[in-house]
């Protein structure tokens, strides 16, 4: 634990906060990146620094902390698997519109203007001449 | 009782599933449910009147207070009567009604055994919340009734009012019951109504229980949905909608007005809505020329007069509500049939074109007048001897407001002797004045038609004459609803005596017949009423405002952007744990700046490798300026001490760039600039936010640092129980090893999606188009630079990557040197630095390296499996793994080993975790290889479909 691993974690987040607040799906990606690594870095900062964890190489009190090291190794892994996930998702977007930009979601720009009209809403608007034409629907007649 | 209830809702649910291969006999059957309580009720009904209730209690979630609570009370008795005797009625009635087998009839039948289930266990309920649960079922099978001709746009729509109405109502009172059974401490009725609580919450559980009351008895304003109910078929209508459902408000209300007659508010609230209602339903009743809308306004009406009996809240009152309380059903039923009938024979119910019903038509016209005289209050009819004592009782009271009472009641009876003569002038005598033509023939009805309502209307006979037969039935009711209070005995007669009460009579017939006379001259002020807002109109307010706030709610909070979502989550992320650091967080001392020159060279790399991948312009670039953090990462965990990190990291790194760089070579080679400058400055503040955050929190929670670290058992323990020197392998494999059956489940789902997305819309053949788009961004994409085969061989040879003889032989010479060592970190991993992620991921490399070599081709030569057996081969095995200790009653993942000897290698030990990492080390190596053949293959068809078309490159 020293202040320039807290320092490098900070950056890293903040850069790969900067990156992910993006519309190209490649910068995002980059960012998620960055900030795996920021994440990393403060599972460092937890553990101990210390000997390879390997017993019988050395007193166990030398041993760097195996906990965050396994932490670590997973999420390295697991990034790897998201990075190609999110690159699919670029992959995909280049196929249907020639660039990675994320644009904003159609139909919710559409109800955000108002134009949006529920079926079974509209159904409970008033019916052609409401009140006395009542017909008993299904088996009346 | 349970039974009872439980047989409907089997029956029911048969008819629905059988559907229409039922056909009518569905009908008889349904009967059966509601008949079987009949006749249960008749053999309990003696010591039930005599005041000994029938109860019975199946546990069924003892901690939330939930029990099926029954109980069989007089009163709940006299709902029995109403539910399952008109049940059985109308169940009969229906069977002429319903004569042609029609689509979705079966469905109609099936959910109208249900609703009477439900409607019996809400009135045999003696728990607040079972009550509640039956409540929301006769809510919902009604919706279903009303609306089940589902093509019909009026039926949805008058179902889905219905629905939403008595759903706001049952919503309060569910709520009501929560407070009032939270006060009371139980929410078993009975023992509530013994030792009603009160105080202001229960006040306000009070008011919310009046609320659902009101809604589901159709009381203004939630009137409204109740004359739209109407488009129902008749035989739903007479049921659910007079004589049954839209009582259950009523059957609430007279629950509770005795024990809570004292509680603020409450008999003036009921008493006002009901006297509203009352006045306001039969104004309205008397504007319609469609009989079953004069009916339904009128049943409004009628529950407002019900409503201000049972709010009244004296035993005197209290009896008379009994009465109407059956005399309505018998007579609403009865005319609801009676106008099915007329409706069902001559095809209209309308009194402006109703033919005239001659002779033949006799028993029917004799029914629904004997109902009618009912409904006015005619002597000799039930309904004379409910008016009667209503009158009588509230002429006891000799205050200003029971005075006020007394006049709305007359006057409410006087309108309902008006819509009563209406119905049975506009029916039988209007079409005569008209000079309608007769009615044909062919269209009198069957005997067998018109029987069950003879039935309903001899009873309203014989309890009219003879009123005293049901002096043990109202009695005991009253007794029940006194809830151990002492209720006087009833006395039903026909003649009271020469007294108030007659007086009020003869004024009631006296201008109601005026009323009618006058009808000409009354119909133009009446109809200036139609320009006071009606509930339906409210209704449609509400629901059209709600729609609307939920449109700018969800246009604010979703507004389709993914910067700004990604903005707020970030946001969010970093302000919490920001406030939650300044407020009172313990400052630790600074640790010290850096351990060794080391750690400073390494971050600052990081750090400027960082910043040009967030800088640069160019796609590639920024690519492999991540790759260099990566493996400045890779340095600095080498520097840590931790060597299964560095060489996982170097291997991902590796595996990451050769990723982008299929990817990439797609997209344009730089990033446009495109228009969102303006959300630079809030980029940047989110960004250093999050980074200050981290910062603090790092620091502060570094040294907060109190117990010893979990890890020092698992290094004690990682030899004699894991069989393991490597600690952090032995963590992965055996600590920990449930986390990694999870993660390797996700890298599974993730590989998975990958192809699943790069390969979406694919078909055999199709690359042509696909070519067609490469091309398009081809010319100065960066494949042609970069990428390592980028020549084109012949177009026809199934390989159309051009061979390069030293390439080739070397890259399949390190191909099988880098699985000779994959396998050695596998085996190895266990104690040395390795493992089955390290030894997959340097496989996995080799595999990228072949594609670099050969294509995508070379890579499906030389692995004997598809990617995803291998990655799903390496699940089963980790699973597999995992599980089989239980077989011996071990824990999930207990580790295990087998001892052998191998002639020439010695003894050796093969254990569970080496298994298990092996299927780790597969998934590994299968996600490798599905990414490639996700990303690969499109390339080299698009390379060989533009070698195909070469004027294309050109």
């Amino acid at each position: 634990m020293t202040v320039v691993l807290a320092a490098l974690a900070a950056v890293l987040f903040a850069i790969g906060t900067y990156l992910v607040l993006q519309r190209k799906l490649s910068r995002i990606i980059i960012g998620v990146g960055l900030m795996g690594h920021g994440g990393n870095v403060l599972f460092l900062v937890a553990g101990r620094r210390g000997l390879p964890p390997l017993v019988g190489s050395g007193p166990a009190s030398e041993f760097g902390d195996p906990l965050p090291q396994a932490m670590i190794l997973t999420a390295i892994v697991i990034t790897f698997g998201v990075t190609a996930l999110l690159l699919a998702l670029a992959y995909r977007s280049w196929l249907l519109t020639d660039d990675d930009e994320v644009e904003d979601d159609v139909s919710d720009r559409v109800i955000a203007g108002g134009g949006y009209l529920d079926r079974e809403v509209s159904d409970a608007e008033p019916l052609p001449g409401t009140e006395p034409s009542i017909t008993e629907s299904g088996a009346g007649s | 009782m349970t039974l009872l209830v439980g047989i409907h809702f089997v029956v029911g649910l048969a008819i629905v599933a059988l559907g229409d291969r039922l056909d009518r006999r569905a009908l008889r059957v349904g009967a059966l449910a509601p008949a079987a309580v009949v006749v249960w009720l008749c053999t309990r009904l003696g010591g039930v009147l005599e005041g000994r209730a029938v109860t019975e209690t199946t546990r069924w979630v003892p901690k939330l207070g939930l029990a099926l609570d029954f109980r069989l009370d007089a009163f709940a008795a006299l709902m029995v009567v109403l539910v399952s005797g008109l049940g059985v009625v109308v169940m009969i009635y229906a069977v002429g009604y319903f004569p042609v087998r029609k689509e979705g009839q079966a469905r109609l039948i099936g959910v109208l055994v249900c609703f009477s289930g439900s409607m019996l266990g809400l009135v045999l309920a003696d728990n607040l919340l079972l009550l509640a649960t039956f409540w929301e079922l006769t809510a919902i099978t009604s919706f279903l009734l009303i609306g089940n001709d589902h093509t019909d746009r009026a039926a949805r729509a008058a179902a889905l009012q219905a629905v939403l109405t008595t759903g706001f109502g049952g919503l309060a009172m569910l709520g009501g019951f929560i407070v009032i059974g939270h006060a009371a401490g139980t929410y078993r009725l009975s023992a509530i109504l013994a030792a009603p609580p009160s105080g202001t919450t229960v006040t306000v559980g009070l008011v919310l229980v009046l609320l659902g009351a009101a809604s589901k008895s159709a009381q203004y304003p939630f009137h409204s949905w109740l004359p739209g109910a109407m488009v129902a078929p008749t035989p739903v209508s007479a049921y659910l909608h007079s004589a049954t459902m839209v009582k259950a408000g009523v059957y609430l209300v007279a629950r509770f007005a005795l024990p809570f007659a004292a509680a603020p508010g409450w008999r003036v609230l009921v008493v006002t809505i009901g006297l509203v209602t009352m006045i306001a339903g039969g104004l309205r009743s008397l504007r319609q020329t469609d009989l079953k809308l004069l009916l339904a306004f009128g049943t409004i009406s009628q529950l407002g007069f019900m409503f201000v009996l049972f709010g009244a809240g004296t035993a005197a009152t209290v009896q008379a509500g009994c009465v109407l309380l059956l005399a309505h059903g018998l007579f609403k039923a009865a005319l609801f049939m009676g106008v099915g009938v007329i409706d069902h024979q001559t095809g209209t119910r309308d009194v402006d074109r109703l033919p005239v019903l001659g002779r033949a038509w006799r028993p029917v016209i004799l029914v629904m007048g004997v109902s009618a005289a009912s409904m006015a209050g005619v002597p000799l009819a039930l309904g004379f001897v409910a008016k009667e004592a209503a009158y009588e009782s509230l002429l006891h009271d000799h205050t200003i407001a029971g005075r006020l009472v007394l006049v709305g009641v007359v006057a409410g009876s006087i309108l309902t002797f008006a819509y009563s003569a209406r119905l049975v002038w506009g029916a039988f005598v209007a079409p005569r004045r008209r000079g309608a033509a007769d009615a044909t023939p062919s269209t009198t009805p069957a005997r067998s038609f018109i029987a069950p309502i003879a039935v309903v209307a001899l009873a309203t006979v014989v309890a009219g004459v003879a009123p005293s037969l049901l002096d043990s039935l109202v009695g005991g009711s009253s007794r029940s609803l006194a809830a151990g209070a002492a209720a006087p005995a009833a006395h039903l007669a026909l003649w009271h005596g020469l007294g108030g009460a007659l007086v009020l009579t003869i004024v009631t017939y006296a201008v109601g017949v005026g009323l009618h006379l006058a009808s000409e001259r009354v119909a133009p002020v009446l109809a200036s009423g139609s320009i006071c807002p009606d509930g339906s109109s409210g209704y449609r307010t509400v629901l059209r405002s709600m729609n609307r706030f939920a449109d700018v709610i969800t246009g604010t909070v979703q507004n389709g952007s993914l910067p700004v979502y990604a903005g707020v989550v970030l946001l969010t992320a970093a302000t919490l744990p920001a406030v939650a650091l300044l407020h009172g967080a313990p400052w630790p001392a600074l640790p010290p700046f850096a351990d060794g020159p080391a750690q400073v060279v390494l971050a600052s790399l990081i750090v400027s490798a960082a910043l040009a991948a967030a800088l640069v312009r160019r796609r590639f670039a920024a690519a492999l300026f991540l790759g260099m953090a990566g493996y400045a990462m890779a340095g600095l965990f080498v520097a840590q001490g931790d060597p299964d990190l560095a060489l996982t990291q170097t291997a991902i790194e590796t595996l990451t760039t050769v990723l982008f760089v299929l990817v990439l070579r797609r997209l344009p080679d730089r990033f446009e600039r495109t228009g969102s400058i303006a959300g630079r400055p809030a980029r940047l503040a989110i960004a250093g936010l999050v980074g200050a955050t981290v910062f603090v929190f790092a620091l502060v929670a570094a040294g907060e640092r109190v117990g010893p670290p979990v890890s020092d058992e698992m290094t004690a323990r990682a030899l004699p129980d894991g069989g393991g020197r490597n600690i952090v392998n032995v963590i992965l494999v055996d600590f920990r090893g449930f986390d990694t059956l999870g993660e390797i489940t996700v890298l599974a789902a993730a590989a998975i999606g990958a192809v699943a997305l790069a390969r979406a819309g694919r078909r055999p053949g199709s690359a042509v188009g696909d070519a067609a788009r490469g091309d398009a961004v081809g010319g100065d994409s960066p494949d042609t630079a970069l990428d390592p085969a980028p020549m084109v061989g012949s177009p026809s040879a199934p390989s159309i990557v051009r061979r390069v003889f030293h390439l080739d032989q070397s890259v399949s010479v390190i191909f099988y040197v880098m699985l000779m060592a994959s396998l050695y970190l596998l085996f190895a991993g266990h104690n040395q630095p390795g493992g089955g992620f390290v030894g997959g991921l340097v496989a996995g490399a080799a595999v990228a390296l072949r594609y670099v070599a050969g294509g995508i081709d070379e890579v499906r030569r030389v692995s004997p499996l598809k990617p995803w057996t291998i990655l799903g081969s390496g699940i089963v095995i980790a699973a597999v793994c995992a599980l089989t200790p239980v077989l011996w009653g071990h824990p999930v993942l207990d580790n295990g080993y087998v001892k052998g000897h191998v002639p020439l290698v010695g003894t050796v030990k093969v254990s569970s975790a080496t298994v298990f990492d092996a299927g780790v080390y597969l998934v590994v190596i299968g996600l490798v290889l599905m990414v490639v053949e996700a990303f690969g293959e499109r390339f080299t068809r698009r390379e060989a479909s533009a070698a195909s078309a070469p004027e294309r490159v050109a």
